[in-house]
């Protein structure tokens, strides 16, 4: 199908769906039952299996006419990781349960993956699913939750096998959040505020219907989870100092005053490091859109992540006395970090995350060094032991 | 999840999609003009690319530095005429490629990869963009077809923004010299890519400012060899006493004409460090994964698989600054003077970076003059000061994207 073909289709739509004179979600259920809703996503399923460039398209013509949003913003996990995994690894009739109202926003998603005991090495985690006839039990504790205060359900991944060896043993489910024994505790960050959970699950029932891929599959389902949140994370396109950086490229330029000739050399340098970064990922967008994705994603994660944290660090510096006052420590519980509409010293703190979230920084650099460079891989003396003999 | 994708490969192969000359700025995200290797490109680089590894490999470089001849003259007439690089600026009406700086870039690239010993950069670059300003299509010929080679009589350390002070002045002409024939006096130290250049092109104070072009044997221009750090881009430094000339811009086309004949110079030596880069950590990767201590390969340790993380993320950095310089002067882009100082920036302080990790994870044999690495230390070395360090292009973004200094007023 062409660009214009689908265009017309929007306007088809439209012609039988005013946006003005419709529900709001009675509108976005009917855009979704059209195939309206994310076209490179099958027939029956919110789409018609077109190439996902032409999804801009079909989001610009219902923008064009005022029709309302799914405020994909307020799901980012469920849109950017839980829909690819039910969509890959999930059964007919869970697509068909899940997808539209994910997608419609009317359920929030969360990710139930990090414990205490189980972060960069996910695969050792300890939260254990027991069968029971037709049910899991399921005890444990999941921390660095996002949106868990907000969510309907969440993509958890549980120790079913705890006799083989780690990655083994581990299953992939859809939780309820609000099935009894699900219990969601602000934790709150050293911005003051609390954007993540600690989320504990005490006999919580899950149905096995609920389950995403075979019992001991879970790591594999995992994976597919993350994958997509790197790609998540990549970045869009902004124009030059569109970041970070304008802001504090524009408290440079109106205060004089805090020019020092050590901190112009930093400034400059953390200028060019980011107009460089903002080149460096317009290079990768057009690799994509090219058809030939490159492995440069994994190092934008890395070099955002530092330039964030040098940069806020830089603009705390800059504000000198300034700089030793706060926003605001109330604890508060956003759903996302603000990095527009804060102070520096909440940009500084909040940056701390980036290193961490969504794979840290050392990880990445072995993940790149693996998989990339093809260097050996780290000694494992943890692989092939069962997960009940790891030494803890 | 993707398999070991090898960075031997990561510069080898085309990139799908892409037009032959992939410059429109159309289509692309926030307006960044197209940053990937098109297919001419790519033809180019691996022409180059088969040349160098058979005439240029590393023992050769390194022999050739202790020899009276610093310069492959043989290699660098078949790169130039042949593969027909030193005509890449030059429009074909001049005889030449009609290209553009994307395609010399490219070329750059690969002979940083074998820090290779010809006057590409000098030029097919530097020069080329003077005589394109100057206007002067017998020399744009002659250089196009590879029987002229030429270079601008500048430091190799000239910076960014304006032109250098001239150290060569116009004196009076002599007695039965021919009408329009100009005598220059004065010296220019540290040229590179001068040694074997025909023609000099030599910007000199008097009435206007202008620019000369003297055939390198007259009687007068003495060119004194340097022992250079870089000695695969032996330098030299240039008397001229009385010396006859023939002016071929004067004023304002002079000025330009060697302002923009270093933007040039500083974008396409920006590639020329990628090349550098690219082929450090190849070589360090390779290296590292067949080297074993303690009963295990040394890139199996985090510590060093960690650094060489780090400098392939910086790597794709250099990459994006040096494509975004070379698109912008092929286009003559309004944002050209910007985009050059963030590639020499950037690409000067990974290059050099490179370098240090590659003789650093090399070990002993890393440190000596058997091994590859202290030529392109060398060379990374020597390249982060040529044409304006890092700090100097930094200092110039201050006023391209005003950001005043201390003291200063915005």
């Amino acid at each position: 199908m062409s660009a214009g073909d689908l265009r017309e289709q929007v306007r088809e739509f439209l012609a039988a769906h005013d946006p003005a004179a419709s529900d709001r979600l009675e509108f976005l259920r009917a855009r979704f039952d059209a195939g309206l809703a994310w076209v490179h996503y099958p027939a029956g399923l919110g789409g018609q299996g077109l190439s996902r460039s032409l999804q801009p398209v079909a989001d610009a013509e219902f923008a064009a006419a005022g029709a309302p949003t799914n405020r994909p913003e307020r799901n980012g996990i469920g849109l950017g990781m839980a829909a690819p995994t039910i969509l890959a690894y999930g059964s007919e009739e869970q697509k068909g349960r899940w997808l539209r109202p994910l997608w419609t926003g009317e359920e929030i998603w969360c990710q139930l993956f990090s414990e205490p005991g189980a972060g960069s090495d996910l695969a050792s985690l300890a939260t254990r699913a027991v069968p029971d006839g037709a049910e899991w039990v399921v005890n444990g504790q999941k921390v660095w939750t996002s949106s868990a205060h907000v969510a309907r359900r969440a993509l958890l991944v549980t120790r079913t096998d705890p006799d083989v060896p780690k990655h083994q043993g581990m299953t992939y489910f859809a939780l309820d959040m609000t099935a009894p024994g699900v219990e969601v505790r602000p934790l709150r960050q050293i911005t003051g505020e609390a954007e993540f959970n600690e989320v504990f699950l005490s006999d919580v029932r899950i149905p096995d219907a609920d389950r995403i891929g075979a019992v001991g599959e879970g790591w594999q389902v995992s994976t597919a989870t993350l994958m997509n949140e790197r790609v998540a994370i990549g970045g869009t396109a902004a124009p030059r100092e569109g970041g970070m950086i304008g802001t504090v490229a524009r408290t440079w330029r109106e205060h004089p005053e805090l020019r020092t000739p050590g901190l112009h050399d930093r400034m400059l340098r953390h200028w060019a490091d980011a107009e460089v970064a903002r080149l460096a990922g317009a290079r990768l967008r057009q690799q994509l859109a090219a058809g030939h994705p490159g492995p440069e994603g994994s190092a934008a994660k890395l070099v955002f992540a530092r330039l964030n944290q040098e940069i806020s660090e830089f603009e705390v510096e800059l504000g000198g006395a300034d700089g030793l006052r706060y926003g605001d420590w109330t604890m508060r519980r956003p759903t996302g970090a603000d990095f527009f509409g804060r102070d520096p010293g909440y940009r500084m703190l909040r940056a701390k995350g980036n290193s961490i979230e969504g794979g840290t920084s050392e990880i990445l650099r072995n993940i790149i060094a693996e998989r990339v460079l093809g260097l050996p891989p780290e000694i494992r003396v943890d692989k092939d032991v069962p997960w009940k003999d790891l030494p803890r | 999840m993707e398999g070991p994708a090898p960075v031997s490969q990561t510069t080898t192969q085309a990139e799908p999609g892409r037009a032959a000359r992939p410059d429109q700025a159309a289509g692309h995200p926030a307006g960044v003009p197209d940053l990937l290797y098109g297919e001419t490109e790519t033809q180019l680089r691996s022409a180059v690319r088969d040349l160098l590894s058979d005439r240029a490999a590393w023992p050769d470089v390194l022999a050739r530095t202790e020899t009276a001849d610093s310069c492959d003259a043989g290699l660098w007439h078949t790169l130039a005429a042949d593969v027909g690089c030193a005509g890449l600026l030059v429009p074909e009406e001049h005889g030449g490629a009609g290209a553009s700086v994307r395609e010399a870039a490219v070329v750059a690239e690969e002979l940083g990869r074998a820090v290779a010993p010809v006057p590409f950069l000098g030029s097919a670059v530097v020069a080329t963009t003077a005589l394109l300003i100057a206007g002067d299509g017998e020399l744009l010929g002659g250089v196009a077809a590879g029987t002229v080679t030429a270079a601008l009589a500048v430091p190799f350390a000239a910076g960014p923004g304006s032109r250098p002070a001239p150290t060569v002045r116009l004196v009076a002409p002599q007695d039965g010299d021919p009408a329009g024939t100009a005598r220059l006096t004065g010296s220019v130290r540290g040229l590179a890519d001068a040694l074997p250049a025909d023609v000099l092109l030599i910007p000199a104070d008097g009435v206007p400012y202008g620019l000369y072009a003297v055939q390198a044997g007259q009687a007068g221009l003495i060119r004194t060899p340097v022992t250079s750090l870089d000695a695969t881009r032996q330098l030299c430094d240039l008397t001229l006493d009385n010396v006859p000339a023939r002016q071929i811009a004067a004023g304002g086309t002079a000025e330009r004409a060697v302002a923009a004949a270093l933007a040039a110079g500083a974008g396409v030596l920006a590639s020329e460090q990628l090349g550098i880069a690219e082929r450090c950590l190849e070589m360090t990767v390779a290296y590292v994964k067949e080297r074993r201590q303690f009963a295990r390969p040394v890139g199996s340790f985090q510590a060093i698989k960690h650094r060489l993380a780090d400098l392939w993320v910086a790597v794709t950095q250099a990459r994006a600054a040096a494509r975004y310089a070379a698109a912008c002067l092929a286009a003559g882009d309004p944002d050209a003077a910007v985009a050059v100082a963030l590639a020499k920036a950037t690409c000067s302080d990974v290059a050099l970076k490179a370098t240090q990790e590659t003789v650093q994870l090399h070990g002993g044999i890393g440190f000596t003059w058997e091994h590859p690495a202290h030529l392109f230390l060398k060379r990374a070395k020597a390249d982060s000061i040529g044409f304006g360090t890092a700090d100097a292009h930094r200092a110039s973004l201050a006023r391209l994207a005003d950001l005043p200094p201390a003291g200063g007023s915005s």
